[in-house]
């Protein structure tokens, strides 16, 4: 077999083309064919919306089919299932489980969520208790419990699910990872209205909620492990953007710093380079990550870019809000809505600056991220640990 | 990768690093450094002998046909993280760069310029510019000296770094670049900051040397070499602050107090994350501006720009972090941190402050003080 090459995916992006021309085909549509051309992520297998091709040769497609006019996914939309649902299923689901979720998903037919967090299990997210078990005769699993801070599950028609099957094992053993119909019976979306005004997440309440063993992603009790794919995978979505020189946060400010002399003073210029550096070195940062993952040398770099970019937005949406005076005392709009999509650069100081907040808390919080870095990177001896060899029904709640 | 420049790390400059690297770690330890330096001459001829000459660094961002290896940047940028990570006192940056930069910008049709750039390629002659270390790309340069007549040179120039080692003087003075020799100038050794990197006045009484350039064409070609050195200083504080992370994570891991690693606190394990970060930051940076200074990049200015603003400071906080961290050793004479520590600070003041670098970028980027 040869290697696919650049020249390959160009020949195959003109057939996609030719036979799908983008102006005159539904979106949808257009997508599908893209997914069936093997050009959704040339890195998945054939037949899975990929050819196995190397990962760096996706650049090449986004770059064409994007200069032809076609229609993307809208990842910000689908972030959830592209980022950390998708890798997880093409690593341990079934032929069957791959074949029925993965094209739906890509093409942004079915909206994913992520149902992890609960009252009780945030940064110790092993310590859940939400409960699987499974009943005899018909081998379904029976879910109840409650999730918290759920992104998009008032949009999602899917979820990936861990819940405790063991509740006799030690925390991290007793787990199990399953895909959840967030339209079955039992499952009910309630909008938790967040520091924004509007409500981005949710709460999740799962009463007896059935679940076919088919739907189970990975081995009984192996929960944990199948999870730790869709953290890492977390981390890294967020280190591999590509974004031009001052795209993101900074745009908006250097944008009104440039448009508006009148607000300029002394001291907000020194914070305003500073930050212009700082966000110019973190984009060069994610650009080098990126290089070593299609390189082949993935390095631990991914979960570092998220500490990174965390700290960059929480400090340049303060200075957008102090810059832009009394404008910046305003707030365009309280009223509480429930948004598709999580959109920072079509809004307000005010929203960017409170919205900024949570990324240093959701995918893992800056404090935990920092615990990673300091272990798994640096190899710094972990912390002192009392609750690795407790049942899990033992531990203090 | 068509738009975007490369950032990683090529095999053949991989294996440029070993050779450095394993030069180093036989003939310029710490203790080694450290002992030399308290001599007041810490340089070693014999090292920057084999390092220059024998793996033949000197001349790697001269052209081939010139004498050099027709390297360039990125690959003496690896060479300069190797350098500040063994804090070595050899005169690369001063010799390898700054004069070697401003020899190549004043075109290589003169004899003379060919000659010397030859002997410097080949290791055989270290030349320094005289010009303050802390002479910065953009700013004005000095004109101190002045050509009495005749071509005798008269002025003097302060904190001129690896002067001491020098055979040859950069000399530009109102009337041109002039190549003088070393023994026609008075050096006054100063006491530097960094031990590393010594310093001196230079004083010209009627000294006589080669005139290589006219007025424009010096400064042009010392404003060009200025932003290569600023650019490949990046790499060196690089180099200087992976050691200082490296080793201060070696010692809390090995370090116990309260029965246990101090290293396991999450208060240090916090503080060292971060500084790896930083590090992992400053490296992209720094790459980016060796590539962007090696393929003559439009934007070279900016990246320059924004790898100084944001290395030195890295460097300083690393080498901070490594004495802190590790406690009363951190401040003693004989741990090798305050060679790290004094090179750093020194550093963040050559070639331009990280402030001087903000208002650079502020020019670039169009973002105009009040
Ligand atoms: C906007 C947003 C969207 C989210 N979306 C989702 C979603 O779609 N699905 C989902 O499952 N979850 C989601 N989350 C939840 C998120 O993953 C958790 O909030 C997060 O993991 C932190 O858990 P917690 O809130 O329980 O905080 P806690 O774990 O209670 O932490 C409280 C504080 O203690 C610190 N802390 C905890 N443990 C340690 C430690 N060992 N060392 C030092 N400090 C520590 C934390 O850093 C934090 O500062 C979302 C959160 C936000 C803010």
């Amino acid at each position: 077999m040869t290697a696919i090459t650049a020249d390959h995916l160009v020949t195959r992006i003109r057939d996609l083309l030719a036979a799908h021309p983008p102006a005159d085909t539904d979106r949808t549509d257009f997508l599908r064919a893209r997914f069936d051309a093997g050009l959704a992520w040339v890195h998945y297998p054939e037949g899975l919306g990929g050819l196995g091709a190397p990962r760096s040769l996706q650049a090449v497609v986004d770059a064409e089919l994007e200069a032809a006019g076609a229609p993307d996914n809208d990842p910000r939309r689908i972030g959830i299932g592209l980022g950390m649902a998708a890798p997880t299923i093409l690593a341990y689901g079934t032929d069957e489980q791959k074949q029925r979720f993965l094209r739906p998903l890509w093409v942004g037919e079915e909206v994913w969520c992520q149902l992890f967090s609960e009252p009780g299990a945030g940064s110790d997210l092993a310590a859940l208790g939400t409960r699987a078990v499974r009943e005899s005769g018909s081998g379904d699993w029976i879910v109840d419990g409650q999730k918290v801070w759920t992104s998009s599950a008032h949009t999602a028609r899917w979820a990936i699910l861990i819940a405790r099957t063991d509740p006799a094992l030690p925390k991290h053993q007793g787990i199990t990872y399953f895909l959840c119909d967030m339209h079955a019976p039992g499952v009910e979306v309630r909008p938790l209205r967040q520091i924004t005004g509007e409500a981005e997440f949710n709460e999740v309440f799962l009463t007896g909620v059935r679940i076919p063993d088919s739907h189970r992603l990975g081995a009984v009790g192996q929960g944990w492990a199948v999870a730790r794919t869709t953290l890492m995978n977390e981390r890294v979505s967020i280190g591999g953007m590509r974004i031009p020189r001052e795209g993101g946060m900074i745009a908006p400010v250097a944008a009104a710093w440039r448009e508006r002399p009148a607000l300029r003073t002394h001291a907000l210029h020194q914070r305003l380079l500073q930050l212009w550096v700082q966000a110019e070195v973190a984009r060069l940062t994610a650009e080098r990550l990126r290089q070593q993952l299609a390189a082949g040398q993935p390095g631990p770099e991914g979960s570092g870019m998220k500490l990174t970019f965390a700290r960059l937005n929480q400090e340049i949406s303060g200075l957008e809000v102090e810059l832009l005076g009394e404008e910046g005392l305003l707030y365009e709009d309280w009223t509480m809505r429930r948004p598709e999509l999580v959109d920072f650069t079509g809004r307000d100081a005010g929203y960017r600056y409170l919205r900024a907040k949570g990324n240093s808390i959701e995918g893992g919080t800056s404090e935990i991220l920092l615990n990673i870095v300091a272990e798994r990177v640096l190899g710094l001896p972990p912390e002192p640990r009392d609750d690795k060899d407790l049942a899990w029904k033992d531990l203090a709640r | 990768m068509s738009d975007a420049f490369d950032l990683l790390y090529s095999e053949t400059e991989e294996e440029l690093r070993s050779a450095v690297r394993a030069l180093l770690a036989d003939r310029c330890t710490p203790a080694q450094v450290l002992a030399r330096a308290e001599t007041g001459r810490p340089h070693d001829p014999e090292l920057w002998h084999t390092l220059a000459a024998e793996i033949g660094t000197a001349g790697l961002l001269v052209p081939e046909k010139l004498g050099g290896q027709g390297a360039g940047h990125r690959e003496a940028a690896v060479v300069l993280e190797e350098l500040g990570r063994a804090v070595a006192p050899v005169p690369y940056l001063t010799s390898a760069v700054l004069a070697t930069e401003i020899l190549l910008g004043l075109g290589c049709e003169a004899p003379e310029v060919a000659l010397l750039l030859a002997e410097l390629a080949a290791g055989r002659q270290v030349c320094a510019p005289a010009l303050p270390l802390t002479q910065a790309p953009g700013a004005p340069l000095p004109g101190a000296v002045r050509d009495t007549g005749g071509g005798a040179l008269t002025g003097t120039v302060g904190s001129v770094a690896d002067a001491v080692a020098a055979d040859v003087l950069l000399v530009l003075a109102d009337t041109g670049l002039y190549a003088v020799p070393a023994a026609e100038a008075a050096l006054s050794p100063l006491v530097p900051l960094d031990l590393t990197r010594p310093l001196a006045t230079v004083t010209l009484e009627g000294a006589a040397g080669t005139r290589l350039a006219d007025p424009a064409t010096a400064r042009a070609a010392i404003a060009g070499a200025l932003l290569s050195g600023a650019g490949l200083l990046a790499s060196e504080q690089v180099g200087l602050a992976e050691w200082c992370l490296t080793e201060t994570v070696r010692h809390v891991r090995g370090r116990h107090q309260f029965n246990r690693p101090v290293g396991s606190f999450q208060a240090l394990k916090h503080r060292l994350a971060q500084l790896w970060l930083d590090v992992a930051s400053a490296r992209a940076a720094a790459r980016a501006a060796a590539d962007a200074l090696a393929t003559g990049a439009p934007d070279a200015p900016l990246t320059v720009a924004v790898a100084q603003a944001y290395c030195s400071g890295v460097a300083v906080r690393a080498a901070e972090e490594c004495v802190q961290l590790h406690g009363g050793i951190g401040m003693t004479w004989e741990h090798p941190a305050h060679l790290y520590l004094k090179r750093a600070k020194a550093g963040s003041l050559a070639l331009g402050t990280p402030g001087h670098h903000h208002a650079l970028v502020a020019d670039f980027a169009e973002l105009p003080s009040p």
